[in-house]
């Protein structure tokens, strides 16, 4: 289906292979998720939730199993191909290491593309100030990384993840370190953007709050899918 | 950010400024072991130059002289030799063939420099009772002095030499108690100069030199030693003083004439200077592999301070030969800016160095120099070696994987 932005087939992955602590995490995965769509995954800690967003994201392989990236068959990219397809098709946002320190909220935000294209330009830097423009957060472009708060941090890693316009932004744990008040922004932000701009989002999360704002909710439980319509494992 | 700086460079530079603490460290240590080596190196090649030229100052880079005579020039024999010809009939001077011919091949060959003939051989100064043997060299004045420069060297009179003049040694003015203004007489065999007056006292640096050699006009030597027309060796002065050998051997069967290099006749010196060269570059490359340890340790820690960052890079589609080429910068440049500091501390060091260490007599012990080339080297060599040291801190960031690095 052209308008999967992702789709997984029987992922399993194991760690340690060929080792006596050989172990399974996941186990046989089946998942679509659709352009525009904007999903919560849930489950209790150690369920592979992490392990399966890696993978997603194209920094970890599956043991066996298919992963498409819109459409693209991944299993038999190198490295190189790999890395990007990540950079252009998909935007992270991390739990506990939002920017990178070294650089202003502003250049953070530039970052993805000055990989890419590998040299600064007026063009991308004006990108980047329209996102933060559109997310609010001109005011903070010239600060250094680590002179704003948390939530802000985390604000600009949004802007960062979009950067690139990518079909799909993976979080794992996005509001996880947040206070309350900075979570609900950082989320409300996300929702933002979806409904803007249609691009897809998977939310890792632990809180049901957030879980409810999303319009769907993929729940892992011992490295399976809870088939829909299941009784959810109490929380 | 810069607009003609890639990616690569920006992260870089952005790493080292944000690590200041670890940045200012490592470099100031690559600038002392950059220092102590511009410092040994200027020193050394101050030191051998004034050693080469107080070994070059009584003689020529290249001597040419007739093949198959066992007789060399008496300042290069032992004193058997000397009196062995002091006692043989003349006629075993031997001239060099056509040597008017060789003399404008060889001043058309580039690697030489100058061209002097000399008529030399041995004979007897006399001054009233005392007599003296010497070592007599017949020379031409202009073209003579540019390689043996005669004239610096002079500590009484001034350098005249026509038809009936003479230049002689300190030790031998000594001897045979006579200065400036006087005269004597030399004999060779059956013949005899007329009186010779001397113009000018010199003093080479050698007590040997200052007693043997008395310098006359090539046609005094000529007539005095029977080689009317003739020659007994051609010196050269050649571009590159420590080709000498090289070129010498390659002069050999271009003349037909055997060439002896001031190396050959100074093996033991030479083999000084060898061994002195030696022990410095050891010790230098001791120092430079210092540095290159200190610079990959630095970086080493940084990688791992850094993994987080490096995740996150590579999480937004860095690639592996990207971040490899951010640490190889690093370690660029901290080599590079190393090195700059590192040749100015040197260059300042060695000035306080010849400024204040002198000899005695206040002169100074070790000439000041300061070539741009050497600074250019310890920049390219100290940029080099931080390449190579963060070889391996480089690797490790490219190959650190991005899921560990995320999660850690
Ligand atoms: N590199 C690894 N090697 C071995 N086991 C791992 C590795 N990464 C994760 N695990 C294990 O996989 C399981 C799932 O981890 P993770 O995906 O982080 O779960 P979650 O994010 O849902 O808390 C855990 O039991 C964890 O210990
Ligand atoms: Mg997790």
């Amino acid at each position: 289906m052209a308008d999967d932005v992702l789709r997984l087939e029987k992922v399993r992955k194991s760690y340690n292979v060929g080792r006596p602590n050989e172990t399974e995490i996941l186990h046989g995965i089946d998942l679509t998720l659709g352009r525009g769509e904007f999903a919560a995954l849930i489950g209790p800690s150690g369920s592979g939730k992490s392990t399966l967003l890696n993978i997603m994201g194209l920094l970890d392989r599956p043991t066996s199993g298919n992963l498409f990236i819109e459409g693209h068959e991944t299993g038999s990219l190198d490295d190189r191909a790999l890395t990007r397809l990540r950079g252009r098709s998909i935007g992270f946002v991390f739990q506990h290491h939002l920017l990178i320190t070294a650089f202003t909220a502003l250049e953070n935000v530039m970052m993805p593309l000055l990989v890419e294209r590998g040299f600064p330009d007026a063009a991308m830097k004006k990108r980047a100030l329209d996102l933060l423009t559109a997310l609010g957060l001109e005011q903070w472009q010239n600060h250094p990384a680590n002179a704003l708060s948390g939530g802000q941090q985390q604000r600009v890693a949004v802007a960062r993840a979009l950067a690139m316009e990518p079909a799909l932004v993976l979080a794992d744990e996005p509001t996880g370190n947040l206070d309350t008040k900075s979570a609900e922004g950082v989320f409300e932000m996300m929702r933002e953007v979806n409904r803007k701009s249609g691009t897809s989002f998977l939310i890792v999360t632990h809180s049901l709050e957030i879980a409810r704002g999303c319009d769907r909710t993929i729940e892992l439980v011992d490295g399976q899918i809870v088939p829909a319509g299941a009784v959810p494992a109490a929380a | 950010m810069n607009r003609w700086m890639p990616f690569e460079w920006i992260a870089a530079l952005r790493f080292l400024r944000e690590g200041r603490m670890q940045t200012l460290f490592i470099i100031s240590g690559v600038s002392v072991g950059i220092a102590v080596i511009v410092f040994m190196s200027a020193l050394l090649t101050g030191l051998q130059a004034n050693l080469t030229k107080r070994v070059l100052s009584a003689q020529a880079h290249i001597t040419l002289q007739p093949r198959d005579e066992i007789a060399r020039p008496l300042r290069l024999g032992g004193d058997d030799l000397e009196l062995a010809i002091v006692q043989m009939p003349l006629q075993r001077v031997r001239s060099i063939d056509q040597w008017q011919a060789l003399m404008r091949v060889l001043q058309d060959d580039p690697a030489i420099v100058a061209v002097s003939p000399v008529a030399a051989g041995s004979a007897l100064a006399v001054r009233g009772d005392a007599t003296r043997a010497v070592s007599i060299a017949g020379i031409e004045p202009d073209s003579y002095f540019r390689i043996v420069r005669l004239p610096d060297n002079i500590v009484a009179g001034t350098v005249r030499l026509s038809s009936q003049d003479i230049v002689i040694g300190t030790e031998l003015a000594r001897y045979l108690g006579i200065g400036v203004g006087d005269r004597l007489t030399l004999s060779a065999g059956a013949r005899t100069s007329g009186a010779l007056t001397v113009t000018a006292i010199f003093d080479l640096g050698n007590r040997q030199v200052n007693e043997r050699y008395v310098y006359v006009p090539l046609r005094t030597a000529q007539s005095l030693l029977d080689l009317i027309g003739g020659v007994t060796s051609i010196e050269l002065t050649i571009a590159d003083v420590y080709a000498a050998e090289t070129v010498a051997r390659r002069l050999q069967p271009m003349t037909g004439a055997a060439a002896y290099s001031w190396i050959a006749t100074n093996a033991q010196f030479f083999s000084a200077v060898q061994a002195q060269s030696l022990s410095s570059t050891v010790i230098r490359l001791f120092v430079a592999l210092s540095v290159a340890l200190g610079i990959a340790s630095v970086l080493v820690v940084s990688v791992i301070q850094r993994s987080k960052d490096i995740g996150i890079l590579r999480a937004m589609g860095t690639s592996r030969g990207q971040t490899l080429r951010i640490f190889l910068i690093q370690g660029a440049l901290i080599g590079l800016v190393g090195a700059v500091v590192g040749s100015a501390l040197g260059a300042g060091g060695l000035l306080v160095f010849h400024d204040h260490v002198r000899q005695a007599d206040g002169s100074e012990l070790i000439p000041l120099v300061l070539e741009r080339s050497l600074f250019v080297a310890a920049a390219l060599l100290a940029t080099l070696t931080g390449v190579l040291a963060a070889m391996a801190p480089a690797l490790r960031a490219s190959r650190l994987d991005p899921v560990v690095a995320i999660r850690g």
